[in-house]
């Protein structure tokens, strides 16, 4: 059967296809959607991680038991879990175990641009890079069957544009293989110094086995065209070279882009004049093919950073095609993303922002949006957890500075699951003085809706304990004086809670809990609650301007709060020093 | 008919685009499938994430006898449809000289617009209508709302498109239906026929 699919629908269905039996993840863009398919197929026990390292250990333990296991992540989420990937590279699977990394050039939504080809080097790890949805189907089923046939974990590298960019495909059946046997066999599957020295060798011998097999390998490919102009290329890249050059030029597809393929880069640029490695982000097989010897163009004339399109290999293969367009000479405002209107997120960020002598150590979120006006309170952002731990830090250097800010450290609740609890903990431990706030909208909100440990629901929709994040802070030291529960909606609660712990000099947890307020049963509850504003009362001093919010605008000469939008969270009547904003309905 | 002729070996592209929450990504969803139907190779490509939260989003829709890429130049869509005026503007230097330009006649401030930062342009649609030859204008948002609910201006769009393309005989309506829940039927249905009329 045929279908139109995103990348990830299509990783999802190879799959299950290839019988893969446990899947896990953490949440990422662009990667999200694969595990949220996942979950579609009964017949594949998925679940959504706390974080990536705990992920790629549940698919790996499940590997090792004897079940085809895969596990998937947004790029930065390989940071993650490096630890356990590369010691797995060494113990080798059981059941295949594919682990796809999925990169965003062009940093559509993530914090940097990094390359993970690099990964598979680095941890020796096989890598697989598909170029459209069709080969993210077939690969990831071939990619089962590699790790298998080559005792080795699988990368499944793929881009946010085969992520998200829809083609057709062609389905097959599922194949059921089972959970093979599993016999104890400590030297594999325990990394004590002693095995793992005897590990290491094997892990060798292997790599250069498949080096040998990538020369054959169907997922390389050489498409002979015009000799004059060679291009190797992988992912996006191939199609965005096909779609500039059609016939008029040779390709050398790579598809295995680990190991690379040495005879056949050899014997494809032995027959065409001039050869083009195109490839996005890093030289990565620039640097393989030059370390052959064998002379190639590549990024000295393609960019390292940001995506590639056919646009930008036109300027470069074919100079002489010009294109018009139409170009309006107009200025015209920017459009950022924003907080919601009615996001609970909001409340905390306004309090936080009337302290003139407060540091704001955030994290990533929706609450990432705190650092553009008018809210912009946010001084750094780095990775996930380091809203907490940065601030410890900054805290400490502050102190011998003898500079007496305060320092805030911010997370979501999906983040502190994630990664904040020991930082948390890092911060009682050694004494810190900041304050830290939790912002609890009781889901992952950012990358669009998932449950987490505090939702009390699981990936695919099952009733499960909620853990209390409260409990949590309680738990690690954080005595009960100086932990605070609020409802950021209310300012005065929420100014009252951020006031004590401005002044506290021990750790100071607030969790502020309010559900984001896109979640369907929340938009249903809140549906008929509005505020509106009393023209007759309301003197446009645009004091509710202040708080960001996307719903309110002055137009024409007065101010106004657009209705379909507004969901009545009031804060911007709590904020009108003249009562001119109004609430209704119940 | 401004697209006349447009059925040819060549690939051909269309460009949505609009502001978070509009329904771009759904309205491309039903285009391409519609497209697919019709024996076409295509491939679409859409940015999501932070675009969400009410930023400005583009789909990019390319279709032919084979599609290798997913991306669209500069330059080179043959029809831009825009669910916002400021929109409309901003990816302008994607449609071809001689494509079709749909504006919803419609502004959504931008939260720098709205803190009185930046400013909303005036007379957008007088510009656009002197600079492009083949531009169709659409109040999809006034006809959706008069309809019901706004949130079916997509369908307005869908509609118009369907039309200018020249892609009609097909079963639209059964697409729409497939795509969205059965009490949104009604309204969807009835939003698409108005934008086919209006084109
Ligand atoms: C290591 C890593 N994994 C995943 C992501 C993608 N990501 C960014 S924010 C986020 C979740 C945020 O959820 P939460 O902390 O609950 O905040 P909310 O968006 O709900 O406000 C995720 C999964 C990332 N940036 N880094």
């Amino acid at each position: 059967m045929k279908k139109i699919m995103t990348g990830n629908e299509a990783i999802a269905r190879g799959a299950y296809e290839a019988g893969c039996k446990v899947a896990a993840a953490y949440p990422g863009t662009p990667s999200t959607e694969i595990l949220e398919n996942i979950a579609n197929y009964k017949e594949i026990y998925s679940q959504w991680s706390v974080n990536e390292k705990v992920a790629l250990e549940v698919a790996g333990g499940a590997s090792i038991a004897g079940a085809r296991a895969l596990c998937a992540m947004k790029h930065v989420g390989l940071n993650v879990a490096a630890d356990p990937l590369f010691t797995l590279a060494y113990t080798g699977v059981n059941g295949g175990l594919v682990v796809v990394t999925a990169d965003d050039p062009g940093l559509h939504s993530s914090q940097n641009e990094q390359d993970n080809r690099y990964y598979a080097i680095h941890a020796k790890a096989a890598m697989i890079e598909p170029s459209d949805s069709q080969e993210c189907l077939d690969f990831a089923k071939y990619a089962f069957t590699l790790s298998e046939e080559y005792d080795i974990p699988v990368l499944l590298r793929v881009t946010t544009r085969i992520c998200h960019s829809k083609s057709l495909v062609n389905m097959g059946s599922r194949q059921d293989v089972g959970v093979k046997e599993y016999k104890k066999y400590a030297a594999k599957y325990c990394m004590i110094p002693a095995f793992a020295k005897r590990r290491h060798p094997v892990v060798e011998q292997k790599l250069k086995k498949l080096r040998e097999y990538s020369n054959k390998i169907p997922l390389n490919r050489i498409e002979w065209g015009d000799k004059k102009v060679g291009i190797i290329t992988s992912g996006i890249s191939y199609q965005h070279a096909r779609e500039v050059m059609g016939d008029n030029a040779s390709y050398l597809k790579i598809g295995l882009s680990f190991p690379l393929p040495e005879k056949l880069i050899r014997e494809f640029a032995s027959g065409v004049e001039k050869l083009y490695v195109i490839e996005e982000s890093e030289p990565y097989m620039e640097t393989f093919v030059k370390s052959l010897g064998i002379k190639c163009i590549g990024k000295d004339v393609f960019p390292i950073c940001g995506e590639l399109n056919p646009e930008i290999l036109e300027k470069v293969l074919r100079p002489e095609t010009s294109r018009n367009t139409y170009t309006l000479d107009m200025e015209i405002p920017s459009r950022p993303p924003v907080l919601c209107a009615g996001c609970p997120h909001r409340g905390m960020f306004y309090t936080l922002k009337k302290y003139k002598d407060v540091i704001v150590t955030g994290d990533i979120g929706c609450y990432s949006l705190s650092i553009m006006p008018p809210l912009d309170v946010t001084h750094t952002l780095i990775c996930m957890g380091a809203g907490i731990s940065a601030g410890i830090g900054f805290e400490k250097a502050l102190t011998l500075a003898h500079n007496g800010k305060k320092v805030f450290g911010c997370m979501g609740d999906s983040t502190f699951f994630h990664s904040g609890i020991t930082s948390l903990i890092d911060a009682v431990y050694n004494k810190s003085e900041m304050a830290v706030i939790i912002l609890d909208n009781r889901i992952t909100a950012m990358t669009g809706h998932q449950q987490n440990p505090g939702t009390g629901k699981t990936l695919s929709g099952d009733i499960s304990p909620v853990i209390d994040i409260e409990q949590i802070v309680r738990a690690v030291g954080v005595k009960g004086e100086n932990i605070r529960v609020v409802d950021p909606y209310d300012l005065t609660e929420t100014q009252e809670a951020v006031e004590k712990a401005y002044e506290a000099v021990e750790p100071f947890v607030i969790i502020a809990k309010r559900p984001c307020a896109l979640i369907k049963e929340v938009q249903k509850m809140r549906a008929t609650l509005k505020c509106t504003i009393n023209q007759n009362k309301c003197t446009s001093c645009k004091m509710c301007l202040k708080i960001g919010c996307p719903a309110i605008a002055f137009k024409d000469d007065v101010m106004v709060i657009d209705q379909a939008s507004c969901n009545g969270c009031t804060l911007c009547m709590q904020v009108c020093r003249f009562d001119a904003i109004e609430r209704l309905g119940e | 008919m401004p697209l006349k002729g447009w059925v040819s070996e060549m690939t051909k592209s269309l460009i949505l685009v609009g502001v978070g929450g509009q329904g771009t990504i759904l309205t491309s969803k039903i285009l391409a499938e519609g497209l697919l139907k019709l024996g076409f190779d295509v491939k679409m490509s859409e940015i999501h994430g932070m675009a969400q939260r009410g930023g400005s989003v583009n789909t990019q829709i390319r279709f032919g006898k084979k599609v290798h890429s997913p991306m669209i130049s500069m330059g080179e869509a043959n029809l831009l449809v825009a669910f916002e005026k400021v929109e409309a503007i901003r990816y302008l230097d994607y449609l071809k000289p001689g494509g079709t330009l749909i504006v919803n006649d419609h502004e959504i401030y931008s939260l720098p617009v709205l803190a009185g930062k930046e400013k909303y342009p005036e007379k957008a649609i007088e510009k656009l209508e002197k600079l492009v030859e083949n531009i169709v204008i659409i109040k999809a948002a006034d006809i959706a709302k008069d309809l019901g609910n706004i949130r079916a201006q997509n369908m307005v769009l869908l509609g118009a498109a369907v039309k200018l393309l020249e892609i009609l005989d097909l079963d639209w309506v059964d697409l729409i239906k497939d795509n969205l829940p059965q009490k949104f039927h009604e309204i969807n249905i009835n939003a698409f026929n108005a934008g086919v009329k209006q084109a």
